[in-house]
């Protein structure tokens, strides 16, 4: 298996690199966030267990496709 | 040709965030601006050079290095880091024979925190998977060299436990202060696939 090294930690931004490479990304991010705040308390775990689950299912499934099929799991399961 | 007229419709991925974004939003569960402000933090504000303060004051101050190794969540959050990921930080010390490096073999636990959100490579399988089978062919590939005289310990995070490396001081950085020895921190060394 390849690993996919990216470069150096500090340029461009002193954040390591960029987080997010769509929109999306950023959003699914943002919204999983939400529902564990407000119908969690906090408590990120009911969603780890889901993201667990969504990459257990499919290894090769790009990561934050893996976290839609984990919130849409948790939002099912949770409203 | 011209998509000016003819926008390029969203992709399936896209079609599904919106739909549950609205779902969420009517139920209630979406207060306003929190997306925005929560993902604008991790991109801005939150990164690896909390976690290299915590290094360099780990480095200066003994007492406050014992406090870090005894209660990594605590001692984070004297510097006022703290937060989502961020509830059971465990640090770890390289030390001339041992050499620790962090892994989630199950998904992407990482210390927040300190270190933003992981890097992609930490996230893809390749790394989850050998990572613990053969560490040190590994890191040797990411160009992290070790004599086969160091030890390395490979540490799964989980629920229970986000890691931090604590990387050994570089040799000659003694006339530093805390400031300059921050800015000689990777987050790579904080993960443990780099040395300094």
């Amino acid at each position: 298996m390849q690993l996919d090294v990216d470069g150096p930690a500090a340029p461009p931004r002193s954040n390591g690199e960029l987080v997010f490479d769509a929109p999306w990304q950023a959003r699914v991010f943002g919204l999983a966030a939400a529902f564990v705040q407000t119908r969690f308390e906090g408590d990120r775990e009911p969603f780890r267990q889901r993201l667990i689950a969504a990459i257990a299912t499919d290894p090769e499934r790009p990561y934050w496709e893996s976290w839609v099929v984990a919130l849409e799991d948790l939002v099912a399961r949770s409203t | 040709m011209t998509t000016e007229h003819h926008p390029i419709p969203p992709s399936p991925v896209e079609r599904r965030v919106a739909a549950l974004e609205e779902l969420l939003t009517e139920k209630g569960y979406v207060p306003e601006g929190f997306i925005e402000e929560f993902t604008r933090t991790y991109e801005s504000d939150v990164g690896p050079m909390n976690g290299a303060k915590v290094v360099a004051r780990a480095w200066v101050d003994p007492d406050y290095k014992q406090r870090l190794l005894e209660d990594g969540t605590n001692a984070i959050g004297e510097l006022g880091f703290g937060g989502p990921e961020g509830h059971h930080i465990v640090v770890v010390e390289n030390t001339p024979d041992v050499h620790n490096v962090v892994v989630c073999t199950l998904c992407s636990c990482y210390p927040w925190p300190v270190l933003g959100l992981p890097p992609r490579w930490y996230k893809d399988p390749p790394y989850r998977a050998r990572m613990v089978r053969e560490p040190r062919v590994l890191l040797q590939e990411m160009g992290c060299d070790l004599t086969d005289d160091v030890d390395i310990r490979v540490w799964d995070s989980s629920a229970e436990a986000r890691y931090l490396v604590l990387p050994e001081r570089p040799q000659g950085s003694e006339g530093l202060d805390e400031d300059q020895l921050a800015a000689l921190v990777t987050r790579d060394s904080m993960i443990g696939v780099g040395r300094l």
